[in-house]
């Protein structure tokens, strides 16, 4: 199964460093990663791997979001069934 | 293959067109718990509700942050309490009550619905008692609501039944003056009642339905309303492809979460109700999808036809998305909960009238609407007879839901807080329909043929 991770925010030095450690940490595998920069605005997707994360994926989407937070970023983590529910038939 | 426009599009929905799951309901049956002594029932009912719904609100949580989406609202609603408690008297159903407020205090849900009775065709002994208990019980309950069925296409309509509604409706207003006669906001008249309606006030557990189930309804006005503007100035064949496309998508959001709950909670997955339910919060209401139509206001001449384009291609877009579709399903038009008919009724452009109209081609029906608190029982019977005709006609669920708001004139504003929102008092028509509702008995039902 895999989660979708999208981060936006003011771009500063190392926030991909930031957010995939974190994956890294909770053993989240990331398998995809976009990632762009519009006048100072930093916005990114990734798709990760949740299948041998190391903790709860609640408790996981709670981490992801403290992490943002301390970083002056929102990151969402929503699990991937919802876009195939509302995007595919 | 997840595209990034899609996950655009759906957060998108979710932050800024206040897209969400408007309530998970977990239907109980209570006919297990029957009995004669009402310490006894109220005892059986509480514990049953308690241990059935103990996760309910946790595992509603869970899903939330699984899926990123809000879930509004977590209740539950039981067996019509007359049916289940049909060997208690008045007394024996106002304790019926209050242990059903403990439950829902207990398992942390904020409404449980059932409270009702089902006398389309007539009165039982325990249909007489709860009738008579639901003024009392609304006053001393903070998270009961209650519901009467007082017609049906197939019975016709119960106009003794009717004449009692006036009566109950001001009482309940005048026992609850002190918070704007919010205890008119917890009770609703139907025809043609759905069994699995998760919606409040009027959600019950319906008797052909299992122990338990689990039955969703979602929401999205915002999300409509956003597409409309999107799509700019098209014809009515592009405008109902878009709702019906919106629809469609609102609604899958709705199964994944009724899916996912049910297996969570291992109880058996009801329905999805399609309805399009607004709340107060700028951005989430029905009027401005009518008015984004191109009325300048919720009201004027047109109105009707944009309700009933907006509502078919709901259910049209809805009903491909789940696998079972069910409840009240439509566009709701509650006054006091969606901030573009507060608008329309204020400067005038809404009248009691032309809701009434509306309802012709929507769901539910008059819905949250405050009238003048000095406006006499036989009047609000005159408008529940109105109203309950058009649904018993038409094959269609209708209800009313007003609040004769105790003290209150037109023009004055009631009240209510929270997703029952505030309301303008409506002037209504004074003449006296109480010749006719106390004629008694019942309106035959309608011919199913020559239909003119």
């Amino acid at each position: 199964m895999k989660a979708v991770v999208t981060v936006t925010g003011k771009d500063v030095v190392g926030i991909i460093a930031k957010v995939s450690n974190a994956c890294a940490e909770y053993h989240a595998n990331i398998v995809d990663i976009s990632q762009s920069v519009l006048s100072e605005y930093f916005a990114m997707i990734m798709v990760v791997e949740i299948d041998q994360i190391a903790i709860d994926f609640t408790a996981f989407v709670d981490a992801m979001e403290a992490l943002g937070k301390e970083n002056g970023l929102v990151i969402h983590t929503i699990h991937e069934d919802v876009f195939n529910a509302m995007h595919h038939i | 293959m997840l595209n990034t426009n899609d996950i655009l599009e759906t957060i998108h929905m979710i932050e800024d067109e206040n897209l969400d799951i408007r309530t998970i309901t977990m239907g109980i049956s209570l006919l297990d718990c029957a009995s004669d002594d009402a310490d006894r029932f109220a005892d059986k009912i509480y514990d049953k509700i308690t241990r059935k719904a103990e996760k309910l609100v946790e595992t509603g949580e869970e899903i939330e942050k699984t899926y990123g989406i809000p879930i509004v609202n977590k209740r539950v609603s039981v067996t019509p309490i007359a049916i289940a408690g049909g060997a208690l008297t008045a007394d024996g159903f106002v304790k019926a009550a209050k242990a059903l407020d403990r439950a829902a205090e207990t398992v942390g849900i904020n409404f449980i619905g059932g409270f009702s009775a089902l006398v389309h065709k007539g009165f039982t002994v325990g249909d007489r008692g709860l009738l008579a208990a639901i003024p009392q019980a609304l006053a001393e309950t903070g998270k009961v609501c209650s519901s009467v069925n007082v017609a049906s296409t197939k019975a016709g309509i119960n106009m003794d039944a009717v004449a009692m509604m006036g009566d109950i409706i001001k009482e309940t207003a005048f026992l609850t003056k002190d918070a704007d006669s919010i205890g008119c906001a917890k009770f609703v008249v139907f025809t043609n009642v759905p069994e699995d309606n998760p919606f409040m006030a009027g959600a019950f557990h319906g008797v052909g339905e299992p122990d338990t189930v689990i039955n969703v309804g979602v929401s999205g006005p915002g999300v409509v309303s956003s597409a409309i503007k999107r799509a700019g100035d098209c014809d009515f064949s592009t405008l109902a492809d878009i709702i019906k496309k919106t629809a469609f998508k609102i609604t899958r959001m709705g199964q994944l979460v009724a899916y996912e709950a049910s297996k969570r909670l291992d109880m058996p997955f009801g329905i999805v109700d399609l309805s399009l339910a607004p709340t107060p919060a700028i951005g989430d209401s029905v009027a401005h999808i009518l008015e984004r139509m191109g009325l300048e206001r919720c009201g004027a001449h047109g109105t009707t036809a944009a309700l009933a384009l907006l509502n078919d291609a709901v259910k049209k877009g809805g009903v491909m998305a789940s696998s079972h579709v069910g409840g009240l399903s439509g566009a709701f038009i509650p006054v006091s909960e969606d901030q573009g008919m507060i608008d329309a009724v204020t400067c005038g452009s809404l009248s009691l009238e032309k809701l009434e109209a509306m309802t012709a081609v929507c769901s539910v029906g008059l819905d949250m609407i405050a009238i003048p608190g000095d406006t006499p029982a036989d009047v609000i019977c005159g408008i529940i007879a109105d109203e309950i005709s058009i649904g018993v006609v038409n094959t269609k669920t209708t209800a009313v839901r007003v609040i004769p708001a105790y003290g209150k004139k037109p023009g004055d504003m009631v009240s209510f807080g929270g997703l029952l929102g505030y309301a303008p008092v409506m002037k209504i028509n004074e003449m006296s329909p109480a010749a006719f509702i106390a004629r008694g008995g019942r309106i035959p039902a309608p011919i199913h043929s020559l239909k003119n």
